[in-house]
């Protein structure tokens, strides 16, 4: 669905608020990527801007952009009407934008004072005049009608707490417009409306905002613009009252390039991966990510897991893969409980992971792409103590063909290759172990369109041999791809079971994206 | 994600163009010409240099530091430090100048004389030991490699002062009556006139190059080091190959440590002091990454010899021994300087 972008864009469609930022036809591509084509966006005065798209769309390309983090290829950026560059983040908030990242940026050992005033300290004759910083401290947390005392070291305060303290940070450089990133996602629901009343209290004080959100119909009740993205192009804007949630997610998932169908034609097998009543530890250390799962893959079954950041699906699948304890209930590898396995010998058993940052997890970025296609399977080409040169190009050489690595040769440096390839090279390194069940958390994350049909094309060869596929996933428009079964996980538990034939918006709804928290 | 993938793969092609072979070649090979310039250097201003007996004795007092830095350089290529290695030569140079002196059992009332093979056995195996006791600590205490192994220095040190009350074991050489001597055929000795001590570099360097190249341990211990989320996942036992590390480097130093006490025909307790840092000079001069999972058996011996070759032509053309100093500070933060330029380029935040 390519609707002319045109027709809705900003500049054909003056607003009575006044533009404070815009962004005119502002490109980016990293090589051969192209993460932004050509997007128009509008910042108003005093107003919210809410930026909806999937994982991927160029949320935080642009938002990267906007603050500084990134030069775009093309296109140019307007602050008040005069065209800016924008050189470093510093240089963005010294021209009155700041951006309030996902992962907070406060140091947690010091207190809500310093952390304030950090890198800005205000000097006194006799070092850092710390009397006039908490005496601002405290008015800014006056005008924010928040109570925290300015002496309170940041590690002591909840979340939220923390959030304003970030927000206490970006008004006290007399910021105008403030880029909020995913602000709720770690809130409890009456953080959520503290927030908001702080937004409202900005709005009404002249900040823009511009807001970026899962929780849709909690973006909703906040913003007075929305623009949506989709693989890099802006597919939509328009101002709060024309649109209704059914407007977002239709703009957000569109319709979908065909990432292939389930195979079909060849029948289950037995039950390859059993997981009965099994509960994670949460990363945190506090309570279980995963709360008493219970879930069966057959042999030759493709399962997706769909659920939003922090649902669990990680955890799950690292603790089923052997990289963290449970804390309660079995694991059954075709019937026999692996608990107490380690990692090797679960992968010697059939069991496979291919996890979800390739960078931190799936590859070793000094060893070159035919190393790290055998890393997996070095028993295999290992004949008595030393290894052979000869099997181990063997098996190199299959995986290659097999996954269709596109590269200079096996010798190549892997970070010659492009995201979707050393995806590929990271499922090619454990597909050369022989799995019968293969999980894959995130599979298509950061890789184009084409990678990603690929990918799925040959996770769909493989279960037709008989191998069972669990892949987990954010956007919706995957899980109708080759999944015979989708799992929707909310909080570390199943909360919905689709077959093939639902439709995106039951998934979304299931897994509680358009609710708030 | 996707913009760190892609920025790597913009820049990683870069050092591969064509334009660049020369500058590539030189960076590539830089211990290599440094060796060849040196050696041209030192042949010019002294006659004596440039002879094959001085470059017998040299290489022979190469061989220590090049055992320390191949042991170094396993613990380097995992991504670790190994700061005993110093006090374990000195500690285990000790221990077999004690066990050449007799073991007297005090309730049977007998002194052993254990022959010379099981000292060096039993002398090996301590330097094991206490590259065990490093390991342990490192991969399953999870102490900081720098303090476990910066213990451990003092630790050995300590206990190698202790045994012989401060003083040196003088008499390595054995008695034919006793049947153990032969000590000194390691220190003194030559193999179709090449000096015992080059011979077991040579020979422990080839198992390296081997165990590093050809063996699942070897690939292990790049990957782990490269990447041990990534190797964990794949299968690779990482903390059996951290503990590993630290024992062969502490093998490593055993065997320095008898090679130098035999060299010396005799044992102090503070032999060996600051030569860890000499090794980790040789492991970076060589080219390997401190950060990890880059490195070779060629490159390190290559560090050991400039670095050794250096000081000893310093020597031979009477440069003031605190000139000696500087040089070798000067070269190692040369050589560091290069390899960020080497890698530099490559990182990927971690």
């Amino acid at each position: 669905m390519k609707t002319p972008a045109h027709s809705e864009t900003p500049t054909n469609r003056p607003d009575e608020a006044e533009v404070v930022l815009a962004a005119r036809n502002v490109a980016k591509s990293y090589g051969a990527v192209h993460a932004l084509k050509g997007v128009n966006f509008d910042v108003h005065r005093g107003q919210v801007t809410t930026l909806f798209g999937e994982n991927g769309a160029g949320k935080s390309t642009l938002m990267k952009i906007l603050s500084g983090v990134q030069q775009p290829t093309s296109g140019e950026l307007l602050l008040e009407g005069k065209p800016v560059t924008f050189s470093s983040t510093v240089d963005a908030r010294d021209r009155g934008i700041s951006i309030i990242h996902q992962e907070l940026s406060l140091a947690p050992n010091m207190n809500v004072r310093d952390n304030i005033f950090m890198g800005r300290e205000i000097m006194g004759v006799t070092g850092v005049d710390f009397a006039e910083e908490e005496r601002q401290a405290r008015a800014l947390m006056e005008e924010l009608e928040e109570d925290i005392d300015p002496l309170t070291r940041v590690e002591d305060l909840r979340l939220g707490q923390q959030q304003i303290v970030e927000i206490a940070r970006a008004l006290s450089v007399k910021s105008r417009i403030l880029i909020m990133d995913e602000p709720t996602s770690a809130l409890s629901a009456s953080e959520v409306e503290v927030l908001f009343g702080v937004i409202r209290d900005l709005k009404e004080r002249g900040v823009s905002i511009v807001y970026i959100s899962h929780h849709l119909e909690e973006a909703l009740t906040i913003t007075d613009h929305a623009v949506v993205l989709r693989d890099g192009e802006m597919t939509a804007y328009a101002p709060r009252n024309e649109i209704d949630l059914e407007w977002i997610v239709r703009n957000m998932v569109g319709e979908n390039f065909d990432l292939g169908s389930p195979p079909e034609g060849h029948a289950f097998g037995a039950p390859a991966l059993q997981l009965e009543n099994l509960s994670v530890p949460a990363n945190s250390g506090i309570g279980n990510a995963v709360e008493q799962l219970n879930l069966t893959v057959k042999a030759g079954e493709i399962v997706c897991i769909y659920g939003l950041m922090g649902a669990g699906r990680t955890e799950m699948m690292e603790c089923v893969a052997g990289r963290t304890e449970a804390t309660g209930g079995r694991i059954l590898l075709h019937g026999e409980d692996i608990s107490g396995l380690t990692i090797a010998q679960r992968i010697e058993a059939g069991l496979v992971l291919v996890p979800e940052d390739r960078q931190r997890d799936g590859l070793v970025q000094t060893m070159s792409v035919g190393r790290n296609l055998s890393l997996a399977s070095i028993g295999n080409f290992t004949r008595g103590l030393l290894t052979s040169r000869r099997d181990e190009r063997e098996i190199i050489d299959r995986s290659i063909r097999e996954v269709t690595v596109k590269t200079d040769g096996p010798d190549a440096p892997i970070g010659s290759l492009s995201g979707g390839n050393q995806q590929k090279v990271v499922i090619g390194k454990m597909l050369a172990t022989s799995p019968s069940v293969v999980l894959l958390d995130e599979p298509s994350r950061g890789i184009d369109i084409g990678a990603k049909a690929e990918v799925f094309r040959i996770l769909a060869d493989h279960a037709r041999d008989g191998m069972a596929v669990v892949y987990s996933t954010s956007e919706v428009g995957e899980c109708l791809a080759i999944a015979h079964r989708i799992i929707v996980m909310r909080r570390g538990q199943i909360a919905a079971e689709f077959t093939h034939d639902t439709t995106k918006e039951a998934i979304m709804a299931a897994s509680g994206e358009s609710l708030v928290a | 994600m996707s913009e760190t993938t892609t920025t790597s793969a913009e820049t990683a092609p870069a050092g591969k163009k064509s334009g660049f072979s020369i500058v590539h070649l030189l960076l590539e090979g830089r211990a290599f010409f440094a060796l060849i310039a040196i050696i041209a250097t030192f042949s010019f201003l002294s006659p004596n240099y440039a002879t094959v007996s001085n470059f017998l004795i040299m290489s022979n007092h190469v061989a220590i530091f090049g055992l320390l830095a191949l042991g170094m350089m396993l613990v380097i290529l995992n991504g670790g430090i190994d700061l005993s290695v110093g006090s374990v030569l000195g500690l285990t140079g000790v221990f077999a100048g004690f066990l050449m002196q007799g073991v007297e059992i005090q309730s049977a009332g007998v002194i052993l004389y254990p022959p010379v093979w099981a000292v060096v056995v039993m002398t090996i195996g301590l330097g094991a030991f206490v590259g065990l006791c490093n390991g342990v600590l490192i991969a399953y205490f999870r102490v900081p490699a720098f303090v476990a192994t910066l213990g451990s220095l003092y630790v050995a040190r300590g206990v190698a002062l202790l045994m012989t009350n401060g003083l040196t074991f003088n008499n390595l050489r054995g008695d034919v009556s006793l049947d153990n001597t032969g000590f000194g055929w390691l220190g003194f000795n030559r193999l179709f006139g090449v000096p015992i001590g080059v011979i077991v570099l040579a020979i422990v360097a080839i198992v390296a190059g081997l165990v590093l190249s050809r063996t699942a341990f070897g690939r292990w211990l790049y990957s782990s080091g490269g990447n041990e989320r990534a190797a964990e996942l794949s299968g690779v036992p990482v903390k059996r190959v951290q503990v590993s590390v630290y024992v062969l480097s502490g093998m490593c130093a055993a065997i320095a440590g008898l090679v130098l006490s035999s060299q010396l025909t005799s044992a102090g307790p503070t032999a060996g002091t600051t030569y860890e840092l000499t090794a980790i000079a040789a492991v970076v001069v060589g080219g390997a990454s401190l950060m990890g999972g880059r490195g070779t058996v060629r490159g390190t011996l290559l560090g050991a010899f400039v670095i050794g070759f250096l000081s000893d032509g310093l020597v031979i053309i009477g440069v003031s021994s605190y000139w000696q100093t500087v040089f070798t500070g000067a070269v190692i933060v040369l050589a560091v300087m290069l390899n960020s330029i080497q890698y530099g380029g490559r990182r990927i935040g971690r």
